[in-house]
């Protein structure tokens, strides 16, 4: 089969993390290729500079369609050449009509006018081929996710000269939903477009693609075919496969013998669209790990003790008061902190200092009519700045110009300085270069021999399993397990994960 | 679901033909042919730019430059006819263009810079009126064949009405407009900016062309609202449609346009402008009242028809 597309030694460089690096990737004609990896791997830049939404950096690597090199400046270039995309979140417009929204830019026009007439009966065809009898003239908001996502699709097959990229298309559509999308897949691809197919759904993965190419931490793990590459070896390629070297790992941080005491308790907790009566005790100077692939609840269950979700039933205990948590304030009044996932967009505040960035939780816990004097501040951020080991040349510097793991230290910094019983820690190591990822784990490690409580969620399993005294495991947004002692290993821990 | 969207559009309907029964019912002569096409023929450069700031606001944006706008056009054909004797057509024909090039400059630094709508155009408006004023400070009359030909130029309608050339040219950029908007991909895109322009960019949409085509347009409208005003006072005044482009975003918004932009008619925008006229006409023919009343009645408008969206608009989130 002819190559479409070649991607090749890509890398993309945001701001103190490198998103991307030297990446490959080889799209042949008429083939389903799946991309996977673990939220942060990189699938969604790879997506964004081979469709133009995002450029890639310059000097090096190259883009080749049909073996001419391009480079996309805007989505519309790469769909005028035949690259289509269908995003991960819905990117239509809510207050355009359907069939506007299938159309837009490519409107059928008569006499230089759009012809509605003509629109309006392709549309149907087109919606047709997804078993969707809808008013294409109905406002797209009027409609459900599960409609707009399918309608999102059927934008890009309508427009897939040939190559059509769908970030996570199965989100949000129910089974019979896929099946109707899959079978329309399997018709393209028989026309000879070339699919690229992003999902967290691994059966999906192995029920429609041909070949599947791994990305962790912003690297290429390896291109694979599908036949050739068990469940197993695909979660080992996703989550790192030194695992296998790594059974048995030692737990530095064991637990203080008064661990049984607990220190927060979930019990039979739910959250609308998030978790299910879900069960959980984290021990006083006790780490506690949470595992399981994207989408299997780690991150709501952070969420939902920090009060950013809604509990629908269930209690949480907290130093055998019972919490009610609406907000987060409430848990850090508590004595709770939460280092986010995405520390990018929750975490720092960018063109403040690092003392500022500091300074602020501690603040806020103060409340406004309390102020921390610039002294007192300095002092605050200058200890953590020596404790921390963040690398700056004074505590004035704005945030966003350190790299990743000096804005993690900050983070953590500004949590440690209201001094939290229970510090929950959500992908702490995420984004960062070795070098900091090892001081980041032993912060950590020292932090939880102070007496602090500790939850923490990473895909990174053999990390995980040095850190924690007990690790969760999650699949499909509940506990499926909990491995502690000679059990906790990350071999364990993965066919747990594998296995449910 | 598509009642919703025209809901706003009714209301309007629905209240400037109640005021016209109400008046016509209490005045005599309110209820005639002639109080229509002189609402049409007062508040035409009104309604002209009113169309622009339409596309505008449906675009997401705003622009507050076309009171100035219209000021500077108005003296610079006002100084070119008499001062320079110009012929009335040629200075047209430089003014348009001129006036066309001023929005899309906006538009480019709007686009390149990613500045505000609201920033740009308000330096946009302190120029206009600058140079407007330095080109003239005083009123400068207009005394040409061109121009009684144009006043003397319209249509007798039953019961002595008139509709003027003013009123026509109009009715030719609704036209005009109305097809932009509904049956060119331009128009499409207009409205795909204003529902999401992060959406709008992933799905293709020309961003830059289009936005500069946007405020170009405005810009145009309102230059030839500022000619339509020579027409209309024969003459031109530096300091004349100050506060217009409030007027003009009060009608769009009393027309049913959502500030915030994706949604909304031209047509909405002229039923705007007629009800603010109606009400002006009624205070006129009342006599007793200020003229004052008719802001007065006007705030209230705008206050009601904003509360109105928003309830719309709960019930009706635009994102999933």
């Amino acid at each position: 089969m002819p190559v479409v597309l070649e991607l090749k030694n890509i890398s993309k460089t945001y701001p103190g993390v490198k998103a991307l690096d030297d990446v490959d990737l080889t799209l042949y004609q008429g083939e389903i290729h799946a991309l996977l990896g673990e939220n942060g791997a990189g699938k969604s830049t790879l997506v964004k500079v081979m469709t133009g939404a995002q450029r890639k950096d310059e000097g090096i690597g190259q883009v080749l369609f049909n073996n001419q090199s391009y480079d996309f400046k805007t989505p519309a270039e790469a769909q005028l050449a035949g690259i289509s995309t269908v995003y991960q979140e819905v990117n239509l417009l809510p207050n355009l009509t359907v069939a506007q929204n299938l159309f837009l830019g490519h409107e059928p026009r008569k006499y230089g006018l759009i012809d509605y007439k003509n629109m309006l009966v392709q549309s149907e065809q087109l919606l047709s081929r997804f078993k969707l009898s809808i008013d294409v003239n109905a406002q797209l908001s009027s409609f459900s996710v599960a409609v707009q996502q399918l309608i999102a699709i059927a934008r890009g097959v309508a427009m897939s000269a040939q190559v059509l990229v769908l970030d996570e298309p199965t989100a949000s559509l129910d089974a019979d939903e896929v099946q109707t999308l899959f079978a329309v897949l399997n018709q393209l691809k028989a026309e000879g477009v070339a699919i690229v197919f992003i999902t967290h759904f691994l059966d999906q993965v192995y029920q429609i693609s041909d070949r599947i190419t791994v990305l962790r931490n912003g690297k290429q793990v390896g291109q694979f075919l599908t036949s050739e590459l068990p469940q197993a070896k695909l979660i080992e390629a996703m989550l790192g496969k030194e695992l296998q070297h790594l059974t048995g790992h030692q737990r530095e941080c064991e637990s203080p013998t008064n661990s049984q005491e607990a220190i927060l308790s979930l019990s039979n907790v739910s959250a609308k669209g998030s978790i299910q009566s879900m069960n959980l005790t984290v021990g006083k100077g006790q780490a506690v790990g949470l595992a399981g692939l994207l989408g299997s609840g780690r991150t709501e269950v952070c969420k939902a003790i920090f009060g950013l979700d809604q509990l629908t039933q269930g209690d949480i205990t907290f130093t055998n008061n019972r919490l009610t948590i609406s907000q987060p304030a409430d848990a850090i009044n508590a004595g709770i902190a939460l280092c986010p996932e995405d520390r990018k967009t929750d975490g720092i505040i960018g063109p403040l200092s690092i003392r500022e960035n500091i300074a602020l939780a501690l603040q806020a816990r103060l409340g406004w009519w309390r102020y921390i004097s610039k002294a007192q501040q300095e002092e605050l951020a200058q200890f953590y700045i020596d404790k921390l080991q963040i690398a700056t040349p004074d505590a004035d510097k704005p945030i966003e110009q350190l790299s990743g793991g000096n804005q993690q230290k900050v983070i953590l910094a500004r949590w440690l300085a209201i001094e939290p019983m229970l510090l929950i820690l959500d992908e702490p190591t995420r984004g960062i270069d070795i070098g900091a990822h090892a001081e980041i784990l032993t912060l950590i490690r020292s932090l939880c021999e102070e007496g602090m409580s500790l939850l923490v969620t990473s895909s990174e399993l053999d990390e995980l399993v040095a850190l924690a005294n007990k690790v969760v495991v999650m699949r499909d947004r509940h506990k499926v397990t909990e491995l502690s002692g000679s059990e906790l290993t990350s071999q364990h821990v993965m066919q747990a994960i594998a296995e449910g | 679901m598509m009642a919703k969207r025209f809901l706003p559009l009714w209301i309007t309907t629905g209240l400037l033909i109640v005021l016209f029964i109400i008046g016509s019912a209490q005045f005599e002569g309110f209820g005639s042919l002639r109080v229509i096409t002189n609402l049409f023929s007062d508040n035409a450069f009104l309604l002209i730019t009113a169309l622009g700031m339409t596309l505008v606001i449906i675009s997401g944006g705003i622009d507050l430059s076309v009171g100035s706008v219209i000021a500077l056009s108005g003296v610079v054909c006002s100084v070119l006819i008499t001062q320079y004797q110009w012929h009335p057509v040629a200075v047209f024909a430089l003014v348009l263009p001129l006036g066309t090039l001023f929005g899309a400059l906006m538009g480019v630094l709007i686009h390149e810079y990613r500045l505000q709508p609201f920033i740009v155009t308000l330096a946009g408006m302190f120029l206009a009126r600058g140079l407007a004023t330095t080109i003239s400070e005083k009123s400068v009359e207009i005394d040409h064949p061109f121009y009684d030909a144009v006043s003397d130029f319209g249509l007798l309608l039953p019961g002595n009405a008139w509709l003027d050339a003013s009123s026509m040219l109009f009715a030719l950029l609704l036209i005009v407009i109305v097809v932009i908007m509904h049956f060119t991909r331009l128009g499409t895109n207009i409205y795909a900016l204003g529902g999401n322009e992060q959406s709008a960019v992933l799905m293709g949409v020309p961003v830059k062309k289009t936005t500069i085509s946007i405020y170009a347009a405005s810009s145009f409208l309102a230059t030839f609202a500022g000619i339509v005003f020579t027409f209309y006072t024969f003459s031109g005044y530096a300091l004349a449609g100050v506060g217009v482009e409030l007027d003009a975003i009060a009608a769009v918004v009393i027309g049913g346009t959502l500030l915030t932009g994706g949604s909304g008619f031209v047509i909405g925008s002229v039923l705007g402008v007629l009800l603010m006229g109606i009400i002006q006409t009624y205070i006129t023919f009342d006599g007793t009242l200020s003229s004052w009343w008719t802001k007065i009645v006007i705030g209230l408008l705008l206050f009601f028809f904003i509360v109105l969206q928003k309830l719309l608009n709960r019930n009706n989130k635009l994102h999933a």
